[in-house]
């Protein structure tokens, strides 16, 4: 069950999205994700689909494989789209017993479930062509500015990409205390909530200990390796912008326009 | 000058209660004089507590000695403008594979050093290169960490260490977390480090059968320097080994409790070989 997990999840390949600069692939989830709250009507939504699609297809991820990612938030979709279909006030289409549905309610739960989903998806393009140390690299260098005013933006980005490292041992040691617990005759499993919660007692102080633990070890294994904080710190894989960034620039302008303009227009 | 000079080297840990009073002081290092010299491997054995990776950790100015003079390649280890000279000239392993691997790939990993030293980018994928080689684990630069042996990790954690090219590297207990085949991967890896690189190891460990394979061992008991000199001299004193709780390897044990029985068998035996060649010139 642990092992489920889909953070930062990536899809190997070589498509030009995966090529892309990770600063690039940011900037363009972004701006696909401003675009998604711009478009009000149809002919929008149809521009955005268009853009999905097509970055989807460049991908080369099967759509199978992404879709997937959507399970883990039916439960927010349903939940969007009962509130406004029930909730919205406006022209009223039906009635059943104290509930109202009305116009507006029914495009906006319409609109609020499609931005979601297009959320979830574009938004995983992003982790499924980038893999983590190119994330935290990008995020790194895109928030570079902030460090002028004191936001410790190496120390963050280093942060990040321990905490990936260290999330497929930590579940690998949550899933080995468990089966030691078990042993001991610890139950996880049977009881009502409150006494789920306090089973977890004995599964997460074991846990915490030894993250702390490891934590102290690796930190004295970054000393010995003269790890000294951002300054003076050169880079193996240093980012570079190439041709195909400025493409995407470009191509990202285009969409941004057009969302714009059919909004004004249409 | 030796590369590693210690005198009277003491580390006390000084445990205090809330108002600052000190509660109890334990003696890690109690006047330890440890000499290595340039290229030589040097192993240091001990029962658990006998103050050995606390030893390890002053190599690399990760503790700072509470009495005491410490030089590490000719540079007072006290002095804080040294500090990263030494840790780049001294590299240091640990016992915890996972603990001490940074990156989720590889190459990154090994990368981490020489990014911190500053070292240029081209640079660094030569050196990157070279380490992963020379501890054979170049194919696997590409993989994840977790994906390896516990084995295969500690000699990525070696490359770590080689591509800031130091002079000497310290590995305090690398083999205590490995099965016999990461045992023996690990310290040929390391044998090979300092037969054909020159590079000075010193081998923190409590396992015999590793020290056989050192020119000098240091034998530690509370904090304190007990016994030293060449394997062979060491071991040939069973006796006083195991009063300090320590075992000898098994091949000793045996020719050692033949040598009891009667038998005319030379002290300190230390391989099958050499016992076998022994017992086949008595008769």
């Amino acid at each position: 069950m642990l092992r489920d997990i889909t953070i930062g999840q990536y899809y190997p390949s070589n498509s030009i999205i995966h090529k892309l600069d990770p600063r690039t692939k940011l900037m363009l989830t972004l701006v696909y994700i401003l675009s998604l709250f711009i478009f009000q009507n149809v002919a929008g939504f149809a521009v955005v689909t268009v853009g999905l699609v097509l970055i989807i297809l460049l991908s080369k991820v099967p759509i199978g494989y992404m879709v997937k990612g959507l399970k883990a938030i039916v439960i927010i979709l349903v939940i969007t789209a009962v509130f406004n279909l029930f909730l919205t006030p406006g022209e009223t289409l039906v009635v059943f017993w104290k509930l109202r549905i009305t116009k507006e309610g029914l495009k906006n739960a319409c609109f609020m479930t499609v931005r979601l989903i297009y959320l979830i998806l574009g938004s995983s393009v992003l982790t499924l062509t980038t893999t983590p140390n190119q994330l935290t690299d990008g995020l790194e260098k895109s928030l570079k500015p902030l460090n002028k005013i004191r936001v410790p933006v190496h120390e963050i980005a280093m942060m990040m990409s321990i905490a990936l490292r260290f999330i497929p041992i930590l579940i690998e040691e949550t899933d080995k205390i468990m089966k030691a617990q078990l042993a001991r005759g610890a139950d996880f499993e049977s009881g009502n909530l409150v006494k789920k919660a306090k089973s977890m007692v004995p599964l997460l102080v074991p846990l915490f200990i030894s993250a702390f633990r490891r934590a102290n070890d690796l930190a004295l294994a970054m000393e010995a390796r003269c790890y000294h904080g951002g300054a003076g710190r050169t880079k193996m894989k240093p980012l570079k912008y190439k041709s195909a960034d400025g493409v995407a620039y470009l191509v990202m302008a285009g969409y941004f326009a057009a969302v714009i303009l059919v909004r004004r227009f249409f | 000058m030796n590369f590693i000079e210690a005198r009277k080297l003491v580390h006390e840990y000084i445990r205090r209660d809330e108002d600052d009073n000190v509660e109890s002081i334990l003696t890690a290092l109690d006047e330890v004089d440890l000499d290595v010299r340039q290229g030589e491997f040097v192993a240091v054995l001990g029962h658990n507590g006998s103050g050995k990776s606390t030893l390890a950790k002053h190599l690399n100015v990760l503790l700072a000695p509470s009495g005491g003079t410490l030089w590490v390649d000719g540079k007072d280890a006290e002095d804080a403008d040294n500090l990263w000279e030494i840790r780049q000239n001294t590299g240091m392993v640990f016992q915890n594979p996972d603990n001490q691997i940074i990156a989720s790939v590889v190459e990154e990993d090994v990368a981490f050093g020489p990014e911190n030293i500053g070292v240029p980018t081209s640079e660094i994928w030569k050196r990157v290169e070279r380490s992963l080689k020379s501890v054979g684990m170049i194919q696997y630069r590409e993989h994840s960490p977790n994906r390896l042996s516990g084995g295969q990790k500690q000699r990525v954690a070696i490359a770590g260490v080689m591509a800031m090219e130091p002079k000497c590297i310290v590995l305090d207990e690398p083999t205590a977390m490995l099965d016999p085949n990461g045992r023996t991967e690990v310290l040929d890896a390391v044998e090979e480090l300092n037969r054909k690189k020159g590079v000075t190891v010193i081998l923190i460990t409590h396992y015999m059968e590793e020290v056989v394979r050192a020119d000098r061992v240091y034998v530690m008991d509370n904090g304190k320097v007990v016994m030293q000199g060449t394997p062979r001299a060491v071991f040939s004193q069973v006796d006083t080994l195991k009063s300090y709780r320590l075992d000898v390897p098994q091949i000793t044990l045996l020719a050692h409790e033949l040598q009891k029985a009667g038998l005319k068998v030379p002290q300190g035996i230390l391989t099958r070989q050499e016992l076998v060649e022994a017992l086949c010139q008595l008769y």
